[in-house]
């Protein structure tokens, strides 16, 4: 794949409105192949299921004319999307917390088993200070419930600790992979047509409530969408690489193809999560919604300066992880920012292994 | 008892939460421009203790209405006092030139309080580790300024007669005297327990508190990285009591706070049990675990009470009260039993801005505000907590708030001993319940 750099914030291939392909190194191993599987993370009972989702083309951005539809979710245009393996699900406290709580490290010492070289390496992955309060705010933990209030640098780092610990590369999906996978081929405003059949498929402000309080929900409760994905429409949000900029899809040519849009973050706000959540109307979870972080959602951090990994007041964001089918090379891993980097006037405080 | 007499008690819950409630509904007794060193409008702010708190509740105090300036600080160690301006500035963007603090306004040592203090300031703002505390609070009354600390306000009985004494001080005063116990700040809170007082789930029989949670951060310095004991300790106050209190005192005082203000009432007495079983290395000083404490109010209702600090437990920081006639979570919600229930659906402020601008409002407008009393209770509760913890006994508050056993150093100084030494692998005596002495 090649990328070129625009204006420095954002990455793209196009491709002409011939056909042509421009990027000719972009030959990955053919999608046919790709199989779903379930990843075993070493030493835990833990694991977690993963789905083809094949190359293609997709119309991203809603119509002018679709129902709850805001500005930024236009103009729309092409995009290309290479093939990648996506979660099933949203990432789970049981998974989240083997990184943040250092539970794979603690498990294995308490277990007396000997760290192979892969642990070795996911145990110098850098974790975060403890939280310091209850993150899941009395809402769940045990029992497949999606991992909240973290950044996303704390989502790009677990999966940095993901891929030292299984030998496999995960991240964050890019905004266009996530919408294109969340569309899985419609053009509806969701995955499954209108909002008349949304209590079928996604947890909203209208039917989280347990008891009267909204809450967010175990994964993989409600149908999933035409590619075999639970809850992209609710449930938790789900952070993305992409900085948030309202009109950056007017960037794009109308009448090309754009291949792996990319809107490079380096300062902390805003970045985007996608799908809406629990906490949020219906609207807000349509295909094409977008959501912008804000210094908000950590505002009730009591300390100063405020926690590279938790998001104290954002109890509706949480993410889900990709694998490309074709593993980026290091230069691309570190000029798109796909990986980890500690933003702008922010501060790391981090747990030292003993 | 007088200093716990319930209509003393009575007094200063009402005070506190009617100026939490704001100054809106408040007769405005005119400006009380004595209480401005500079003579005009501006409060002048020093900060005392310069670390992630502090930062925060100086920008917090900073980003009230009004004229506002920090215009010095102070902390045991330079490079904390030396970096907090650039964090307060972060932290308060486009209002950051209300940082004012020239070089000679910025003071380090263990006396730097003093310097603080005596350096003209309205307002001081005291977030150290709290064992500190009793000694800055009483500088500061003395020396007649304004106050905002943190919680605990103390970590022994001591400690918290001598708050409770400076604080009458305080009052004969009218200093203005914030506590952190921001709760007392944040609108779920205020509506749900106004309802509770008022009779909603009728006459409390019982209540759980909890702060059950991972823990907080890992010491910050090696024993090798330090020049002495007292810096080792310092740095990594939290596993040390004498700084810290305990995870008892220093965050669940929270949630026992709550349970005092909901019963409008302190303990009597309790019992409780805990340990250290899972952070045991001795990097982490002396400090337990885990906690679970009965409080017993005078009435015979009771408190149960759970703290602990484990990662891969049940987490939950929260509270419920049990009535006869239904049940409560004070953080927003009373189910009346057959009745309809009440959620908070309003708009809640980050209680940790609140409780400054309810400050600040009643230094600008002479306002009665002291939640000094409170503050020195709650911590005595968390504080009688672990002394049933740490010896397995049940103990009155009595017996309690009168011990004579004080956990502080008899000198202030990185070449003095801490009151706590290690032995020479490196550990720390822990409380062992059956035979550790605490009254």
């Amino acid at each position: 794949m090649r990328q070129l750099f625009l204006q420095g914030l954002m990455v793209v291939g196009v491709l002409s409105s011939a056909g042509l392909v421009v990027a000719a190194d972009a030959s990955p191993k053919s999608d046919k192949e790709m199989k779903p599987y379930t990843q075993k993370i070493d030493h835990t009972e833990v694991t977690f299921d993963m789905v083809p989702i094949p190359g293609g083309e997709f119309l991203m951005g809603s119509p002018k004319t679709e129902a709850g539809r805001a500005d930024d979710e236009g103009p729309q245009h092409k995009v290309k999307i290479e093939p990648f393996w996506m979660g099933k699900h949203e990432v789970t406290w049981e998974e989240f917390e083997l990184w943040s709580l250092l539970m794979d490290a603690k498990l294995r010492k308490f277990q007396e088993i000997a760290p192979t070289p892969l642990d070795k390496r996911a145990d110098a992955v850098t974790k975060p200070t403890p939280p310091y309060t209850d993150m899941s705010f009395g809402m769940g933990k045990d029992g497949g419930y999606p991992a909240i209030c973290m950044t996303q640098h704390a989502a790009k780092k677990y999966c940095e600790w993901l891929s030292a610990k299984t030998g496999i590369y995960y991240r964050l999906p890019t905004e266009a992979e996530w919408e294109y996978a969340c569309r899985a081929g419609t053009t509806t405003p969701y995955s499954f047509g209108d909002v008349s059949k949304i209590d079928d498929y996604a947890w909203h402000a209208g039917n989280s409530a347990v008891d009267g309080e909204k809450k967010y929900h175990p994964v993989g409760k409600k149908k999933p969408n035409p590619w075999g994905l639970f809850d992209m429409h609710g449930n938790v949000a789900e952070w993305v690489q992409d900085r948030y900029e309202p009109e950056f899809y007017a960037k794009f040519p109308a009448d090309k193809t754009t291949v792996f849009p990319l809107c490079l973050a380096d300062e902390e706000y805003p970045r985007v999560a996608r799908g809406g959540s629990w906490m949020f109307e219906p609207d807000k979870a349509r295909s094409a919604t977008r959501l912008g972080s804000d210094p908000e959602w950590k505002e009730q951090d009591p300390q100063l300066p405020k926690s590279a990994w938790y998001m104290t007041d954002a109890l509706f964001v949480g993410f889900r992880i990709v694998r490309p089918l074709q593993v980026p090379s290091d230069d691309e891993r570190k000029n798109l920012r796909l990986d980890a980097v500690v933003p702008k006037d922010v501060k790391e405080r981090v747990t030292l292994e003993d | 008892m007088d200093h716990s007499t319930e209509s003393s008690r009575r007094d200063f819950l009402k005070t506190s939460s009617v100026a939490a409630l704001g100054t809106a509904a408040i007769a405005n007794f005119g400006l009380n421009s004595s209480v401005y060193a500079s003579g005009d409008d501006t409060i002048k702010v020093g900060l005392i203790g310069c670390g992630g708190r502090g930062t925060g509740a100086a920008t917090q105090a900073l980003s009230t209405n009004g004229n506002v300036k920090l215009t010095a600080v102070g902390d045991a160690f330079e490079d904390a006092a030396r970096n907090v301006l650039n964090g307060i500035k972060g932290g308060l963007k486009d209002k950051a030139d209300r940082v004012q603090v020239s070089p000679d306004k910025i003071f380090t040592g263990f006396d730097a309080y003093q310097k603080v203090i005596d350096s003209g300031v309205d307002l001081v703002l005291l977030a150290t580790p709290p064992g500190f505390r009793p000694i800055h609070f009483e500088y500061a009354v003395k020396a007649g300024k304004n106050i905002f600390m943190e919680k605990p306000v103390a970590v022994d009985a001591p400690g918290v007669r001598q708050v409770l004494e400076a604080n009458k001080i305080a009052k004969q005063k009218k200093l203005k005297v914030g506590v952190g116990l921001q709760r007392h700040h944040q609108a779920p809170y205020l509506e749900a327990i106004k309802r509770i007082h008022d009779g909603a789930i009728g006459e409390i029989l019982a209540m759980r508190v909890y702060w059950n949670g991972g823990g907080v951060w890992d010491p910050r310095i090696t024993r090798a990285q330090a020049k002495s004991e007292m810096e080792y300790q310092m740095r990594n106050w939290y596993y040390y009591n004498w700084l810290c209190g305990d995870h008892i005192c220093e965050q669940h005082i929270h949630n026992l706070d709550v349970g005092n203000w909901v019963k409008n009432a302190y303990p009597v007495k309790a019992n409780g049990m805990g340990g250290r079983q899972v952070r045991i290395d001795k990097k982490y000083g002396e400090i337990y675990d885990h906690h679970y404490v009965e409080f017993e109010y005078k009435d015979g209702s009771r408190m149960y009470s759970q703290c602990r600090h484990i990662p891969n437990t049940w987490n939950s920081v929260s509270e419920f009260v049990h009535g006869t006639k239904g049940s409560a979570n004070p953080g927003g919600q009373v189910f009346p039993t057959g009745g309809e229930a009440y959620r908070f659906s309003g708009n809640s402020k980050d209680p940790y801005q609140v409780e400054h601008d309810d400050l600040a409002a009643a230094i600008r407008q002479g306002l009665e505000y002291n939640e000094a009393d409170n503050g020195a209770y709650s911590s005595m509760t968390s504080i009688l907590g672990r002394m049933c913890t740490y010896s397995g006994k049940e103990i009155t508050w009595d017996t309690a708030i009168n011990s004579n056993i004080s956990l502080m150093p008899k000198n202030f100084s990185f070449d003095a001993d801490p009151p706590v030494m290690p032995r020479e692998d490196g550990s720390y005596p822990i409380a062992v319940p059956g035979l550790t002495k605490v009254v």
